[in-house]
């Protein structure tokens, strides 16, 4: 399979977009309320393109992508704070709190692929929705605090008995407060690199072809000898894991993150940014979560209106993707390019 | 026949939940043999070969594949050791290329030698070569069953067994993947082949076995099914 042209476009364009956008922050032509709001989107374009992977890539739905997140944002956010005074440079802190964070989230796609992997058919949609439940359910739940002694793990009450000395960093459903705001719009921007560069080389490798032959036809790779379970773990557990860390660039952007924030409204936001921006195209999950996580900021006086405005995007778009019209439209575009090739070849013998 | 035999399957008993599908079946095949497996729908003979290549599992007795026992090989690694399946129903990748689906099928073989491996396969499907580049869900028919067997081909397999090849096709390509079958047996071939079309089966089969509800109740060469009268009268019309 060739290496798809849009790969490139789509590195030029986010490096284009990251430059634009420094050089704009320098001459101070973003407002204060879009500067804030660089980081978010940044976590939002990695938790797009990483759900993208599972969707558009390996074939599944996921309802339970902030799930994910909310794992990263809590274990890598408590990995940064107690890791305060051990490693006092903000950058370093969080480059190992975001490798937490991804790592703790793949553990936990790991543990959630093992049964439901083997399983063909809609199980994973249902096992993440619940998954995204469970996740918020706990966190709202812990008490997590870290003292000369060690870390100490309480549920439902705080029973940690956590020395002065030391400090309780998840307080249940008071989420984690005070924290450092170490996240910044170029750690934001690299997070956004590395995701694309782990997903289009996957994506480009041997493995990427049996997960794309597992999506096409799942009897047919079987028969081929793709080790079925093996390739869907891995499309998922590196999904999981880029979304850990996206959660915990995330919530190292404010001072305090709690529970609630990742919810299954969450999950359907970033599916719906996939679904808008074409299922396995990452660059238009990329410009679908910038676009519509700027939206609403510029249609604040709308803003209760926003998740209707986005059912009825959904619908709309179904609807004209669907139409024998549209599809007409957009095939036509297709088969030009390769007709054009074919008659390209045909002038030439024609001239010699 | 004094042989290992190739494939030798013994008391395969099969379930889906509580359904008994597969009742103490058992059969072989040798080196160079053309076997079919012939029955009505629902007869079990889907279920056989995909006990056989590992995707379901018997609950008892045994598949020995090349002197080994197969009860502790993952179904993926099975394609590997020489065994390939071309599954009922046609199933291609339909969105990719026709040269992509076949180069899928070498998935477990090391790339040298895939390009070689593809003037193969094109020498034996001529009809695959010209559509190289066109989208696999946008062949006919009997061209998507031609690059099933195609692709299966790219593995090397020792043992080739094909799941009704012939399944809603129009005579004259019926007529065609048989032709393709009698020639890969004359190139050496071994195959294990499963057909409703039991006429045609017989006639290119060395031996055969009917199952009828899970059961194999006959057995023997191809040429003497074909003229038994109870199968006559029960699978070929008359
Ligand atoms: N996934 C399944 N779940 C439950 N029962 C099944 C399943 N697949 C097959 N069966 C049953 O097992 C029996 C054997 O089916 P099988 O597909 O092996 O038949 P077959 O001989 O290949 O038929 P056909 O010629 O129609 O392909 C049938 O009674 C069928 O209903
Ligand atoms: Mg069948």
């Amino acid at each position: 399979m060739k290496k798809s042209p849009f790969h490139f476009l789509t590195y030029v364009l986010v490096i284009g977009a990251y430059a634009a956008l420094q050089v704009l922050q320098a001459r101070g032509g973003l407002s204060s309320s879009l500067r804030g709001m660089l980081v978010p989107i940044c976590a939002y374009v990695v938790m797009a393109v990483s759900l993208n992977l599972t969707v558009g890539v390996l074939g599944e739905l996921s309802l339970g992508h902030a799930g994910f997140m909310s794992v990263g944002a809590f274990l890598g956010t408590s990995t940064a704070i107690a890791l305060q005074d051990a490693v006092p440079v903000p950058a370093v802190r969080l480059t190992i709190a975001l490798i937490v964070a991804a790592l703790f989230a793949a553990i936990a796609g790991f543990l959630i692929g093992i049964p439901v992997l083997r399983l063909n058919g809609d199980y994973l949609a249902i096992v993440t929705l619940a998954f995204g439940e469970i996740i918020k359910a706990i966190f709202n739940n812990l008490y997590l605090g870290v003292d000369g002694k060690g870390v100490h793990i309480s549920l439902l009450e705080d029973t940690t008995r956590t020395a002065e000395t030391g400090r309780l960093i998840i307080q249940g459903p008071m989420g984690i407060g005070g924290i450092q705001k170490i996240s910044t719009f170029t750690a934001g921007f690299i997070l956004i690199m590395i995701s694309l560069i782990v997903i289009f080389n996957l994506v480009n490798s041997r493995a990427g072809r049996a997960i794309m032959a597992i999506r096409d036809n799942h009897i047919a790779a079987q028969s081929v000898g793709v080790n079925i379970i093996k390739y869907k773990m891995m499309a998922f557990v590196t999904s999981a894991a880029l979304a850990g860390s996206a959660g915990a660039l995330f919530a190292m952007n404010y001072s305090t993150v709690v529970a609630n924030k990742f919810d299954f409204n969450t999950s359907i936001l970033i599916l719906v940014f996939v679904v808008l921006g074409g299922l396995g195209n990452m660059l238009g999950s990329i410009i679908a979560a910038a676009v519509l996580t700027i939206l609403p900021e510029a249609l604040r006086p709308i803003a209760e209106y926003r998740m209707l405005l986005y059912a009825v995007l959904l619908i709309v778009m179904m609807l004209t993707a669907n139409h024998p019209f549209v599809r007409a439209f957009f095939n036509r575009f297709r088969q030009t390019g390769r007709l054009r090739l074919e008659a390209d070849g045909d002038e030439e013998r024609e001239a010699v | 026949m004094s042989k290992e035999p190739v494939l030798k399957a013994e008391n395969l008993n099969v379930y889906y939940g509580s359904i008994h599908a597969i009742k103490g079946v058992s059969f072989e095949v040798y080196e160079g043999e053309i076997v079919t497996l012939i029955g009505a729908n629902g007869a079990g003979k889907s279920t056989t070969l995909n006990t056989v290549s590992g995707i379901l599992r018997s609950r008892t007795g045994s598949v020995t594949f090349l002197g080994e026992n197969l009860r502790r090989v993952p179904c993926h690694k099975i394609v590997a050791r020489g065994l390939a399946l071309v599954p009922e129903g046609r199933r291609i990748f339909l969105q990719m290329t026709v040269e992509e689906n076949l180069e899928m099928g070498a998935f477990t073989q090391s790339p040298a030698g895939i390009a070689q491996d593809l003037e193969q396969v094109y020498a034996l499907f001529p009809r695959l070569r010209e559509r190289r580049k066109q989208i696999g869900g946008t062949l006919s028919g009997g061209e998507q069953q031609m690059l099933a067997m195609g692709r299966a081909l790219m593995s090397h397999p020792k043992l080739l067994m094909l799941d009704e090849p012939s399944m809603g096709l129009a005579p004259i390509l019926v007529e065609q993947i048989f032709q393709i079958i009698r020639n890969l047996h004359g190139a050496g071939s071994t195959i294990l082949l499963v057909e409703q079309n039991a006429q045609a089966a017989l006639s290119i089969a060395n031996r055969g076995y009917v199952l009828e509800t899970g059961k194999v109740v006959t057995t023997g060469a191809g040429q003497e099914l074909l003229a038994s009268p109870e199968i006559k009268k029960a699978y070929l019309g008359g």
